[in-house]
């Protein structure tokens, strides 16, 4: 994976896909610079002229937000990358994320018809190589309807509040972000490392909505400095609620609250959101030890522990209860965890973290598990193996099980319906919530999810925005 | 969309500076929005510039009509001595707030409010709030020195009567504010409610006099925050052997319930950090209250 591409792989046939540059793992350890370093013009041209171009096109069908797929990359085999952008642009706002960060593995490319014989095309590659040469040369911003003097407040600039705005501020709306935190992105910027997602393209997608006339609030926590009630009072005319993931989840074990054990949101906020990787230039520190266990599977637990192995850790281990089949994490981060040195634990459980006379963690308790045979569901349930349990030398915890949403806007906004956990009860053919005018999406509206679903839902509720604003004079 | 009506100033920008003693000092900041909406009890994170860290920071006092909210600190950490550079006219670059649930206020009778050190501070705006409420305010506050008292004039103004304890005896009774309060109830006032804020060590001590006597305690706490909104769970403390999150569900809390030693052992947390920072000028973390 890690090997440049070599000229007779790129003249390879249809069912190879053509591979991409990614820095060594020896050296990528030591730096939080991007690991995969994107298509050449040569070799995404090479991939582009892989594609059927099928008539029917599957891979359409596989992306939430329906891009035209084969149409862009038609576009590309023609060298035409403004063409290519301005077709994904038509339905995504944030490309350069999306080739990134979405898992098109299980989405567009696991139904591209050259999958079945061999590799698909690459598309979220693709996508990535012409909003890089977009971000290059400038990004382009199409011309907004003239405005239509209607006012929309979005709450949360994470990737659903960040595709309303863009996609309403397009259709002639005044639309105001409000964000909780000092700066806008969400979980692309305090949840995904900028090894992954370097944070200068973020910034140049928010740049690009910011030019679509949109306004930017930060430091602005609804729910306490406003109520979704006085936002309405104060001229706004529907409001989209996409908060996102919120408060951590912890196993309810002995020693949770010692010193060196934290929640993955607080480990992950630091380092990306407050760049504690780079203290003390930034001034927001980070205990790391030596030994770091991450607890979890998915990828925010793969997140944490490639960067803690960034920070200077000597081992880190991922600690998840089930096995290597059932990890929620995409395949690609597992291999990079491999490759990067993460010794994986698997069918492991912590029962209990021990620490030291200053209230420090040294050590952590944890007990096998075995698979039960599928249940109902065909989902198999790890069963602890009495008498299995072990201790591991460790001075780090990070706990990655997943985040329950944030309460503050439904504790302080009357009548809008929630189940339980607090999760926004929307119609998802709408967004709507149990509030008039009121939309939601993105995670707060459907338990922990991914970049392209909360844009998807983004999609969505800025369309049934807009049909409902229309209609009223 | 904002309450900001003078245009002239820039949010965030420090109107007024003022060194209320040797290690305390106060800003006025303008705020207009934060200052229409601050309640007793409450609290902000400040992130001072572009690379600083985000810290809570309690508020004094706000003023509405001039849209303005006043912070006081002490130059203990990194954090607090870059705020403490400020001058009137510069900005903080990021402040958001009001953050937290605000104090309970009601009729209860009689509160006392136990305060010391910073925690004198966040008491103020308390003991205003049950003044206006009704209550009989008795406020007991504690310092090492005499020197070392603020705003006592303002609290005066909101108490009932104020009772002042110092650790050297130089002004009021020799002694703690835990000792103040035995006093109190040894002399069979009636209390109904006791708040206590300050220092963590103080609030455990003087909220196990009240403990025997079935009184109503709340204390406010002031763990380590990063965004202070719910999300990074680093303000997590054991309330009735439950984890909760200070900044979303409290910063106030049954002080009967709380496990201060673990809280205590938790802020102490990044020492080292700090001292990389400061050169060794700081001693801890304790950037609240």
């Amino acid at each position: 994976m890690s090997q440049p591409l070599n000229k007779e792989k790129q003249t390879q046939n249809r069912f190879k896909a053509v591979d991409i540059q990614r820095q060594e793992p020896k050296d990528r350890v030591k730096n939080f610079k991007e690991v995969v370093l994107g298509y050449t013009e040569e070799q995404a041209l090479a991939e582009a002229s892989r594609c059927l171009h099928c008539a029917n096109a599957q891979c359409v069908k596989g992306c939430p937000v329906e891009i035209d797929i084969p149409e862009f990359i038609k576009c590309i085999t023609q060298k035409n990358y403004e063409a290519a952008i301005t077709k994904i642009k038509e339905k995504n706002s944030l490309p350069a994320i999306c080739g990134r960060v979405c898992p098109q593995e299980e989405q567009c490319q696991q139904l591209c018809i050259l999958g079945k014989k061999g590799d698909p095309i690459s598309i979220g590659r693709l996508e990535r190589y012409v909003a890089d040469v977009e971000r290059e040369k400038g990004i382009t911003v199409p011309k907004p309807a003239a405005p239509n003097g209607k006012k929309v407040a979005v709450i949360g600039a994470g990737p659903a509040g960040l595709t309303v705005a863009a996609d309403l501020a397009k259709l002639g709306y005044y639309v105001e972000i409000f964000e909780a935190l000092h700066t806008e992105g969400g979980v692309l910027v305090y949840g995904i490392p900028e090894f992954r997602l370097p944070k200068d393209i973020v910034k140049a997608e928010v740049d690009y909505i910011e030019k679509l006339g949109v306004k930017l609030t930060p430091d602005a926590l609804i729910g306490r400095l406003f109520t979704i009630d006085e936002l309405f009072q104060n001229g706004f005319e529907a409001v989209f609620i996409g908060t996102g993931a919120g408060l951590p989840k912890f196993m309810n074990i002995p020693g949770e609250n010692l010193n060196g054990v934290y929640s993955a949101n607080e480990f992950l906020i630091r380092v990306n959101l407050m760049k504690a990787y780079r203290f003390p230039e930034y001034k927001t520190p980070l205990g790391i030890g030596k030994k770091v266990a991450v607890i979890g599977g998915g990828n925010v637990a793969l997140d944490s522990a490639r960067s803690a192995i960034r920070l200077g850790a000597d081992k880190v281990y991922i600690v998840y209860r089930r096995s290597k089949d059932e990890m929620p994490a995409r395949e690609e981060e597992i291999l990079n965890a491999e490759e990067e040195g993460i010794e994986f634990k698997f069918l492991t459980a912590p029962t209990k973290i021990i620490g030291d006379e200053k209230g420090t963690v040294k050590a952590m308790e944890y007990i096998t598990m075995q698979l039960s045979e599928p249940d109902a569901s065909g989902r198999r349930k790890p069963i602890p193996i009495k008498g299995s349990e072990t201790m591991m030398d460790i001075d780090t915890v990070i706990i990655a099980i997943g985040r329950t949403p944030n309460p503050i806007i439904q504790s302080t906004t009357k009548g809008l319906e929630t189940i339980a956990g607090g999760i926004i009860v929307v119609d998802k053919k709408t967004g709507k919530t149990s509030l008039n005018a009121v939309y939601a999406g993105g995670d707060i509206a459907t338990g922990e999810a991914t970049v392209i679903s909360a844009m998807e839902s983004g999609k969505t509720a800025a369309k049934s925005i807009h049909e409902q604003l229309s209609k009223k004079q | 969309m904002s309450n900001k009506e003078n245009t002239a100033l820039d949010l965030f920008t420090i109107v007024q500076k003022e060194e209320l003693n040797s290690i305390t000092k106060k800003l006025v900041i303008y705020a207009p929005d934060i200052a229409a909406k601050a309640q007793a009890g409450q609290f902000l994170i400040i992130k001072v510039h572009e690379n600083s860290e985000r810290i809570p920071l309690t508020f004094s006092d706000w003023n509405k009509k001039d849209g303005t909210i006043t912070v006081i600190f002490q130059e203990v950490g990194f954090s607090s001595i870059e705020l403490g550079q400020l001058k009137v006219g510069e900005r903080i670059q990021n402040l958001a707030g009001p953050l937290g649930n605000p104090s309970e206020i009601h009729k209860y009778g009689t509160a006392v409010i136990a305060c010391g050190g910073l925690g004198t501070a966040v008491a103020y705006p308390v003991a205003k709030a049950l003044k206006e409420a009704g209550n009989k305010v008795i406020t007991l506050v504690g310092a090492r020195n005499k020197d070392l008292f603020i705003l006592e004039k303002e609290i005066e103004a909101v108490s009932t009567e104020v009772i002042y304890s110092t650790d050297d005896g130089s002004k009021g009774q020799k002694g703690f504010v835990s000792d103040l309060l035995k006093d109190l109830i040894a002399k069979k006032e009636q209390i109904n409610i006791v708040f206590v804020i300050g220092p963590p060590i103080m609030m455990m001590v003087t909220s196990e006099v009240t403990r025997p006597f079935g009184i109503k305690t709340i204390a406010s706490l002031n763990p380590i925050m990063v965004d202070g909104m719910g999300m990074c769970g680093a303000c997590r403390v054991t309330v009735d052997g439950q984890i909760k999150f200070a900044c979303v569900d409290g910063p106030e809390f049954d002080a009967h319930k709380v496990d201060f030693k673990e809280l205590i052992q938790r802020l102490k947390c990044y020492i080292p950090e700090e001292k990389q920072v400061t050169h060794g000028e700081g001693h801890c973390q304790c950037h609240n209250h």
